[in-house]
């Protein structure tokens, strides 16, 4: 069925369809309208599910890090403070290796207090051994929080779904909102691999001495490193039975490209416009969307890339003291290839700033007429004004 | 109201606990699990976050306690407990105890929040305290359950405790939950009891605070463990009450030995004057005078 809704009640319809049993909240702008809608579901009966109204961000990871770990699907969502304020606990969950599913609204950090779309706040979780996927649409938001389920019940890893503040969670577009026949083709319930049982008692998460500690960090990785593979499968399966998806990254006009975009979120949208002007142009330009960040799609990203002149990276987010925090990662992915393209980093869009049309094309025309980069990060559309001398 | 009968409760003989735990000799905290799970039975489990229990449970592959144990986030107990309480219920488990086992650092201090927040919530789960009275597990830090007078070594030397020791049971009564009791190694038939009232009375949150000596900490002998705790509740330190619904109060001890008695034998208070001790006297007088106010004529022994 097709209807019109917000990029945030995408989330929670996926979540209701998901037969997820504890949601466990703190409200953050702008995730609020996600769980208010799932608060909703729980108390009219829509979904079989306990809402627990929690105190903290802090407690919403760890309340569902307990019901999972009794061994039901269960869900959270935040935003900027809110995440960094569960960091703790994103460590938790991961190397307890709970298939616990997030919706993680891309927000700024304060100070200054800034409400709008930026990405540092989940990128700088990066290391937290979390599944990160982003997300470009309603659609995309309403499918992948379904593959997420999917995706971490079967690598027993927790997921983030990441979309952007306000340009995704509070815009309102056409999404198809599958079936609930469907939806329980695609996801079965819940089978924990192992639980709090009174009949065969175990200890879980205990102290864990030096002879085994590396062991069970190998294992994570381990279990990343099927994390592509396994979502292609998944992806795979979604495509038959709802006729969409995605990949951990997209290409679009990449084949004959000297000069390749590499974007996420909702970025995508804007810059596949651009692509499409430039192209009518003759420019040989391509767009590459980076859905999945964690684990990296390393392998994806050299094919694409390596034997093109240029790539201009647009990054909503910035880790101090180094780059673009994309950038890093792609830089980090290309620099083993023996011939690989020029690195643009470009800074676009913190806090909310747009990224327009106009955005895209001055990057393009940047890159195009430089032999290198002037820097190694290039932050576009600075106001002299603000700025310290 | 009448007081109850006083009557003489069987503890069972088995066990929950192995022996070959990690608690060191003397060990308070590992007396109060011992017979807290004789009272609760094998139908439950434990939430254990940092803490001295962290360790005395057992490091991977070995458990030293015959009950399913979910160690957690130092800050975690109260909210870690509610969602294993609501994923049991989602499941049709309405049965299973879920019991959260803290130290005084995680409850009094840095779990402070997620309890009030699970006990604002009235989760149907039970709260455990056991209060060694610092932070025993890291090298006996002060917590905000150390007492007055006390050395640790964070309030070491003359730069000893000069902060009251936080009253976390009339904190829990202030959330109005359903029960919420002191107890002590040192009175078993009275904690046995209370731990069973607890477990049986489901549907809300319940909250037991178990006074538990660290003879490491406290600078005693490990065999005066349970004598200490005993003169806890002798000089009214640590009055053996229990609240009902946050407001219905029943003492269940009355002590009429004075405080010096109880601070002189341990090493952590070796530096206090006479003045030092009228002092706290002043202060122990001041809260039994307090307590009796609130139990009014319903005053009974263990």
């Amino acid at each position: 069925m097709r209807q019109v809704m917000e990029g945030s009640h995408a989330v929670s319809e996926a979540v209701r369809l998901a037969r997820v049993q504890v949601v466990s909240a703190y409200p953050i702008t702008p995730q609020t309208h996600i769980v208010e809608a799932l608060s909703e579901f729980c108390a009219e009966g829509a979904m079989n599910a306990r809402f627990i109204c929690v105190e903290s961000e802090h407690s919403a990871m760890a309340a569902v890090i307990g019901a999972c770990t009794a061994g039901v699907r269960a869900f959270t969502a935040t935003s900027s403070h809110g995440l960094a304020l569960m960091h703790e606990l994103l460590h938790w969950a991961s190397a307890a290796r709970l298939p616990i599913v997030m919706a993680e609204v891309n927000r700024a950090l304060g100070p200054g207090w800034n409400i709008w779309m930026d990405q540092t706040d989940s990128l700088a979780q990066r290391d937290t051994g979390w599944i990160q996927l982003y997300c470009e649409d309603g659609q995309e938001v309403l499918d992948t929080t379904l593959q997420a389920f999917r995706l971490a019940e079967n690598v027993h890893l927790p997921v983030m779904v990441v979309l952007d503040a306000f340009f995704l969670s509070h815009t309102h577009e056409p999404v198809n909102l599958p079936s609930q026949d469907e939806v329980d083709r695609f996801l079965p319930p819940f089978l924990p691999r192992i639980t709090l049982d009174v009949e065969n008692p175990y200890a879980l998460n205990q102290m864990s001495p030096p002879n085994v500690y590396m062991e069970m960090r190998h294992n994570i990785q381990a279990a990343m490193e099927q994390v592509p593979g396994r979502f292609d499968l998944v992806d795979k399966e979604f495509s038959s039975i709802f006729g969409r998806s995605y990949g951990s990254v997209e290409t679009v006009c990449c084949d004959d490209a000297n000069t390749v975009l590499v974007v996420s979120g909702t970025a995508a949208g804007t810059c596949r416009h651009v692509i499409s002007q430039l192209r009518l142009r003759g420019e040989k330009v391509g767009m590459l969307k980076i859905k999945m960040f964690r684990p990296f799609p390393a392998d994806r990203v050299r094919s694409v890339l390596g034997n093109v002149e240029k790539v201009a990276v647009v990054d909503r987010n910035f880790s101090f003291g180094a780059s673009g925090i994309f950038a890093q990662e792609l830089r980090a992915a290309l620099c083993a290839l023996d011939q690989r393209p020029q690195i643009f980093g470009y800074i676009a869009g913190l806090g909310g700033r747009d990224v327009t049309t106009e955005t895209f094309e001055e990057i393009y025309l940047r890159t195009r007429q430089s032999d290198r980069p002037e820097s190694e990060s290039i932050w576009v559309g600075l106001s002299s004004k603000e700025r310290e001398p | 109201m009448n007081a109850e009968p006083v009557k003489a409760y069987q503890i069972p003989e088995g066990d929950s606990i192995y022996p070959g735990h990690l608690g060191c000799p003397g060990c308070g905290a590992a007396i109060a699990m011992k017979f807290a799970l004789k009272a609760l039975g094998t139908k439950c489990v434990l939430i254990i976050p940092a803490s001295c229990w962290g360790i005395i449970a057992g490091a991977y592959p070995q458990t030293s306690l015959k009950v399913p144990v979910l160690h957690a986030a130092f800050a975690t107990s109260g909210a870690t407990a509610s969602g294993v309480r609501a994923a049991l219920d989602m499941k049709g488990d309405t049965e299973t105890l879920v019991v959260a086992w803290a130290g005084d650092g995680g409850t009094f201090d840095i779990g402070f929040q997620a309890l009030s927040g699970a006990v604002e919530r009235n989760e149907d789960i039970l709260y455990v305290c056991y209060d060694n009275e610092a932070y025993m597990n890291t090298g006996v830090q002060r917590s905000s359950s150390t007492p007055f007078g006390t050395r640790t070594t964070t309030t070491p030397g003359m730069g000893w405790k000069r902060t009251r020791k936080k009253n976390i049971i009339e904190v829990l009564a202030a959330h109005r939950i359903p029960y919420a009791a002191t107890a002590s190694i040192a009175f078993p038939e009275d904690m046995f009891r209370k731990f069973q009232k607890a477990g049986n009375r489901k549907g809300g949150s319940r909250f037991i605070h178990v006074f538990s000596p660290c003879p490491t900490g406290w600078r005693i002998p490990s065999e005066l463990s349970v004598k200490v705790a005993r003169l806890a509740v002798q000089t009214n330190v640590f009055p053996l009450y229990e609240v009902e619904g946050g407001i219905r109060y029943t003492l269940n001890t009355e002590g009429h030995r004075p405080v010096q008695d109880y601070l002189t034998i341990q090493g952590r208070f070796r530096h206090l004057t006479g003045d030092d001790m009228k002092h706290i006297q002043e202060m122990v007088d001041e809260d039994r005078d307090l307590l009796a106010q609130k139990t009014k004529a319903e005053t009974r022994r263990p």
